[in-house]
């Protein structure tokens, strides 16, 4: 048998005809350039939905968590769903950035700064939700090991004190991270801009940046060492957060899949929110060179394995639950499917089994309108997954006596709308005022960067030496 | 431009492209200059070979911050349950080391996060308010597609002529001798 060994070039990471001024340009172009008026527009709606938001907290801190749809068996409702819906969201950001930095994917430079901001945002929205649970907001201090006047100390043992350290720590670290990134492309704003307010503006936030390779030097290397931290704290994060359920012993929750399954749908969520983001923006902002196919099928993949990662946990609820012999386990999950919550399940069921199975098409996952209606229908399904996970397991536990069917109430729905104005809010600030693209590592990814590209005589960029030389070779098995 | 009162900072000269920085880099490098610097709007590979640069010591500052978080936060939680506040939950040992591995992650992350970001802001000595390089108007550039080279007059062997002949012989775009603001 012989095989014919083909070289298939990896398609161009930025397309078109690019220089390194002109990528500066396009990215550079947004934040320098005066506020379209649809900014103003958006900015005013999701600031309309931020006050929803603020008026939610406010009648809650004053009338106490009876306002929202809890009852005796379902303590935890849509706030905790929305919490872990939201921090899931936030888990697409560090992933691209970190573990996808790690694997050398060049094509992360096109979204890594847009999801990284999502996730920044995404975790602020997360972090309200269990921050007003606990009812009285005003000693949420007692959550911190901060020696206090009853000299009394958190418990360490508590899977949700855990989460307190996890999320605090994911949002600093991402932060962070964010910032190294940033300064290089602070810079680069500093330089270009000619308003005077936004050079000062620029130029603290730059800290002084000179492009100095000294400098290169010792922050390639933290970026490297922020990346590897990064990487097992995403993994750790929602770990973390499934072990507020998974600790418990309630049937439903007390499950060793719970934080492989909960990482998976994070990262299944948070690419297909990244995904909805990006086709508005390359649209908008005229990105579709960088923001190009070839990175959303790559998403679409992304989403495609993880989809079916989620659905297999799916099977393997139910598996474990009959071959555990575990009556109440069996029963939790004869209850999702056929129970008083089986319309969530079967929601469930087409948004997260079945609509990934689209994307085995390689038509499907490089359609951009198909691609964005299946990125909305799987947000969608991971929040009912949620649901179905805090609700479904709590109202219907042990004791049928003790069941009682949970509908969330008005001031549910506003505080969950409301953190949309939160997270819009400041997501349309990071368009206006920054580079929504990581200018430098745009730059250092195309073929014109690497000096191995150019020719030894006439130092001209030669792009014939982009290819690996091609050795034409029959081999014989 | 030149007044008397102002000192000079170096000479600066602008090449074309990435390549042509590596090879005046390398070339800077073995005439026995020290203090230099390259700049380009991103990270150049082989430059550091080219310029001759040792391993960046971050590894160990992020290494310090790392260890701080971890015997920070295992000597917290052994000493807040096993003696200042222990509490008994459901009979498990008050020293309870599986239990406290979410924790001690967490802040070993943190704190070695903290150690990476601040440790290199400081290995580049950045912030900094100001730059003689920032007199130079074409330096704007270096952030968006410029690709300069920069020997300092601190350096032994600096003299002006000679610098300014080695960048023409090598093939420099612009030329420019950098001062001090005062």
């Amino acid at each position: 048998m012989s095989t014919d060994y083909q070289y298939a070039p990896e398609p161009k990471l930025v397309k078109g005809d690019h220089s390194f001024g002109s990528i500066t340009d396009m990215i550079a172009k947004t934040p320098l350039s005066p506020t379209p008026k649809l900014w103003y527009l958006a900015f005013g709606l999701a600031n309309i939905l931020l006050i929803t938001l603020l008026g939610a907290i406010g009648y809650l801190v004053w009338d106490g968590t009876g306002i929202w749809g809890l009852n005796n068996p379902a303590g935890w409702g849509w706030a905790i769903i929305n919490f872990v819906w939201w921090v899931g969201i936030g888990h697409a950001g560090t992933l691209i950035s970190a573990i996808l930095f790690l694997f050398r994917q060049g094509w992360r430079t096109a979204i890594n700064r847009f999801a990284e901001a999502m996730t920044i945002f995404a975790v602020m929205c997360a972090g309200i939700f269990p921050a007003i649970h606990v009812g009285r907001i005003w000693v949420i201090y007692w959550v911190f090991p901060i020696p206090n006047q009853m000299a009394a100390w958190p418990n360490f043992s508590s899977p949700l004190l855990w989460d307190v350290f996890a999320v605090s720590t994911y949002f600093t670290v991402s932060l962070l991270f964010w910032y190294v990134g940033l300064i290089p492309d602070l810079a680069t704003l500093r330089d270009k801009t000619k308003s005077k307010v936004a050079k000062i503006a620029y130029g603290i936030a730059s800290l002084g940046w000179t492009g100095s390779f000294r400098n290169w030097w010792n922050y390639e290397k933290a970026y490297m060492i922020l990346a590897g931290l990064a990487t097992p704290l995403v993994l750790s994060v929602h770990t973390i957060v499934s072990f507020d359920f998974a600790v418990s012993v309630i049937p439903g929750w007390h499950s060793t899949i719970f934080p492989p399954y909960f990482v998976a749908g994070a990262i299944y969520s948070g690419f297909a929110m990244v995904l909805t983001l990006m086709l508005i923006a390359r649209k908008i902002y005229k990105l579709e060179d960088i923001m190009n196919i070839d990175v959303m099928e790559k998403m679409n993949l992304v989403m495609m394995v993880t989809g079916n990662l989620v659905a297999f946990a799916y099977l393997m609820e139910g598996f474990i639950a009959w071959y555990s012999g575990y009556i109440y386990e069996q029963g939790i999950f004869w209850l999702y499917v056929v129970g008083p919550y089986a319309w969530g399940f079967w929601i469930l069921m087409f948004c997260n089994v079945i609509t990934p199975q689209f994307l085995w098409f390689k038509k499907i996952r490089r359609n951009v309108a198909l691609t964005f209606v299946i990125s909305i229908i799987v947000n969608i399904g991971m929040w009912f997954e949620r649901f179905m996970i805090s609700v479904a397991s709590l109202s219907t536990d042990f004791m049928p006596s003790a069941w009682d069917y949970y509908s969330p109430t008005i001031w549910d729905i506003l505080t969950y709308v409301g953190t949309f104005g939160l997270f819009f809010t400041f997501f349309l600030l990071f368009l206006r005022f920054l580079p929504m693209v990581a200018i430098a590592e745009v730059k250092g990814v195309m073929p014109q960067a690497d000096p191995h590209n150019y020719d030894e005589e006439t130092q001209e960029f030669d792009a014939t030496k982009t290819e690996p030389v091609v050795v034409q070779q029959e081999q014989t098995v | 431009m030149e007044a008397d009162n102002k000192q000079v900072y170096g000479v600066l000269a602008e090449f074309r492209n990435p390549k042509e920085l590596v090879d005046v880099a390398s070339t800077v490098n073995k005439s026995g200059y020290k203090d230099f610097d390259t700049y380009a709007p991103f990270p150049i590979h082989g430059m550091e070979k080219a310029m001759g640069l040792k391993d960046s010591p971050l590894g160990w500052i992020v290494l310090g911050g790392a260890i701080t978080g971890m015997v920070g936060a295992l000597a917290l939680m052994i000493w807040v349950m096993g003696y200042e506040y222990p509490m008994n939950i459901s009979g498990k040992p008050y020293i309870n080391l599986p239990i406290y591995v979410p924790i001690t992650f967490e802040l070993t992350v943190l704190l070695a996060a903290f150690a990476t970001t601040f440790g290199m802001l400081a290995l580049n000595k950045l912030p900094r308010f100001h730059n003689p390089l920032f007199n130079v108007e074409r330096f704007e550039k270096a952030s968006d597609d410029g690709f300069f080279v920069c020997i300092e007059a601190s350096d032994d062997l600096f003299s002006e002529e000679k610098v300014t002949k080695l960048f023409q012989d090598n093939g420099a775009t612009h030329i420019e001798t950098v001062y001090d603001s005062e």
